[in-house]
């Protein structure tokens, strides 16, 4: 049998500049690469030198689409540092503003970008002829989302109203009513998602997985927890680095990471449902049973399931945090730097992000370090290709390379953040 | 508050070398268009330009293109005529960007009763501050053809335009 090769130059319908490249050798898979050419930003090391309370804000331009989740990242890891805890109130809203990041992110994602992959259009444009209600309500989803970030982050991208001990002012009760009434339209939405997206067809294709989440005692997570894992890892954030680790490949202008025995391993949703699903509320818990999940997602191809139920959860959430929100005294706790270091790790929409500061006695950062959720994915992304491929070899080319596509889309990747970091290219050799 | 009958909009990042040909254009003409002109300066993420749009008669698109022609060529597309050639958007780094907002509403039959792309062909998208010597150029021709040309009324000249374009 003749070598092939499967290659998209300039992948579609994620955010940055990647490709994907699949060499076929006769009936076997002889190399997979997903690259991300995307220029390198440099960020650690233009953090070197600044202010410890200038990460959030810094850290925050590292992506447009999850710039919440980088400055809490951010701020968990200087409170950390220097040994600041803050209260319920500020808890509270820091998971209301990370449930806008969700809702805008998870809303975009599904129904503007992956939905049109297994109802076979080539784009949402495409789509959007034959379901003008699906994308519609996707828009006003994203729309609910980004009202929540504005209010509460001062504008919808690049948030400039957190601050490390909490955030700089505080909006009155009164200001958040009209998002009630949106957000109680939202949650219904979201549920009219959960069951459309469950009546897709998705290929055969579970996989053994080491899902790595956060995971607190009593949330769904969002700020804090320890890190968990499906193979038995549990432990707190600071030891992050002890158990995985981040290596350069040629091909790639992203650092790729692995376990420390060199394993991938797989973070974002599926991850978090896997290791959470009973930190759910009931009306999240009731549509993943409704939806046909199981308490264990392996196919990747349902992420999608998985990400709306998520989206289902932050409307819910959201809800929760505003029925009882009264504006604190005060805003936030302030801080008096000293040499230390600090750790960090949060769920942003498409999975963990880690931050580690050490600042000087002046708090001034040392050292820096971000590792975020799509380098972290990267290594399972090529497995997943590899193993979809191997699986399919005799499958029309046209065909695979669309299913190849998806898979990457699977992961939601955010190229811009793992440059902080894709085109298929299958080739028969 | 009630929506500017008139909308420019202004696209690009200003740290992206050319990407910032909207943006410095759209400030090039804040200052020379007619008071009940709205002129603002946008990310280009889709869904929210989608919504900025809501309500506006005439919306008029500044951006930086990358489709290959010599650098500071002009483009000038009304959309509601003619679809936007998503090559000219190759290095857009959104998911959903300018390109496919503007598609979109098309599909959703939501854009606004006129839609003008005005596209400024870009040299240097790199990590950097300020337009290079063609774009510059473009971007003040463009500006200044947009206030000089289009002034009162816009919409109807507008129109006038898209004979002779």
């Amino acid at each position: 049998m003749k070598n092939r090769t499967l290659k998209v130059d300039y992948l579609a319908r994620v955010e940055g500049e990647g490709a994907i490249l699949v060499k076929i050798k006769g009936r076997h898979v002889s190399d997979v690469k997903f690259r991300i050419f995307e220029p390198p930003r440099f960020f650690e090391a233009f953090l070197r030198g600044r202010r410890f309370d200038e990460a959030p804000d810094i850290t925050a331009r590292i992506c447009g689409i999850c710039p919440v989740a980088y400055q809490m990242s951010a701020c968990h890891a200087m409170e950390d540092a220097f040994g600041v805890q803050v209260g319920q109130p500020i808890r509270s809203l820091r998971r209301l503003l990370y449930c806008g990041e969700w809702i805008e992110s998870h809303a975009l994602h599904i129904h503007l970008l992956h939905a049109p992959d297994f109802l076979g259009y080539e784009d949402a444009i495409r789509m959007a002829k034959d379901h003008p209600e699906e994308v519609k309500r996707g828009l006003r989803l994203k729309k609910i989302g980004n009202a929540i970030v504005n209010l509460l982050g001062g504008r919808e991208i690049h948030p400039i109203n957190v601050r490390i001990g909490g955030f700089y002012s505080l909006p009155a009760k009164s200001e958040f009513l009209p998002l009630i009434e949106n957000l109680k339209w939202a949650r219904d939405a979201a549920l009219k998602t959960v069951h459309w997206v469950s009546t897709f067809a998705f290929p055969d294709f579970e996989q053994d997985y080491n899902f790595v989440a956060l995971r607190h005692p009593h949330e769904y997570p969002f700020n804090e927890g320890r890190l968990v894992s499906s193979k038995g890892l549990n432990i707190p954030v600071r030891e992050f680095e002890q158990h995985f680790s981040e290596e350069h490949v040629a091909y790639s202008n992203a650092l790729h990471s692995a376990t420390r025995d060199g394993e991938s391993y797989f973070v974002g949703p599926m991850a978090r449902y896997n290791l959470n699903l009973d930190r759910f509320s009931s009306v999240a818990q009731q549509a993943a049973h409704e939806a046909g999940l199981g308490s264990v997602c392996r196919n990747p191809f349902q992420s999608i399931i998985v990400r709306a139920v998520e989206l289902l959860y932050a409307c819910d959430e959201a809800m929760r945090i505003l029925d009882t929100y009264e504006k604190p005294e005060t805003s936030f706790i302030g801080i008096a730097p000293k040499a230390s270091s600090g750790f960090g790790c949060t769920e942003a929409p498409r999975g963990i992000l880690y931050h580690s500061y050490r600042m000087d006695d002046r708090g001034v950062i040392v050292n820096a370090k971000i590792v975020p959720p799509t380098s972290q994915n990267q290594k399972t992304i090529e497995r997943d290709l590899w193993k979809f491929v191997s699986a399919n070899v005799g499958m029309q080319k046209d065909r695979l390379q669309w299913r190849c596509e998806q898979a990457v889309r699977n992961y939601d990747p955010c190229i811009s953040c793992a440059t902080h970091f894709v085109k298929p290219h299958i080739e028969d050799e | 508050m009630k929506p500017s009958r008139t909308l420019v909009i202004g696209v690009g990042n200003e740290f992206r070398g050319d990407d910032a040909a909207g943006l410095i254009a759209a400030r090039k003409l804040r200052s020379l268009a007619p008071s009940d002109v709205r002129v603002i300066e946008h990310t280009g993420e889709g869904a929210a330009l989608l919504d900025l749009w809501q309500g506006a008669e005439t919306v008029i698109v500044l951006d930086a293109v990358q489709s290959g022609a010599s650098p500071g060529t002009i483009y000038r597309i009304h959309a509601n005529k003619k679809s936007l050639p998503p090559r000219y958007f190759q290095h857009s780094t959104h998911a959903f960007g300018v390109c496919h907002a503007i598609e979109l509403a098309g599909a959703l039959q939501c854009l606004p009763s006129s839609l003008w792309f005005f596209g400024i062909e870009g040299d240097s998208f790199r990590y950097t501050v300020g337009l290079s010597p063609p774009v510059q150029q473009a971007v003040a021709s463009l500006a200044s053809e947009l206030a000089n040309q289009y002034r009162h009324p816009w919409r109807p000249r507008l129109q006038a335009t898209a004979h002779r374009s």
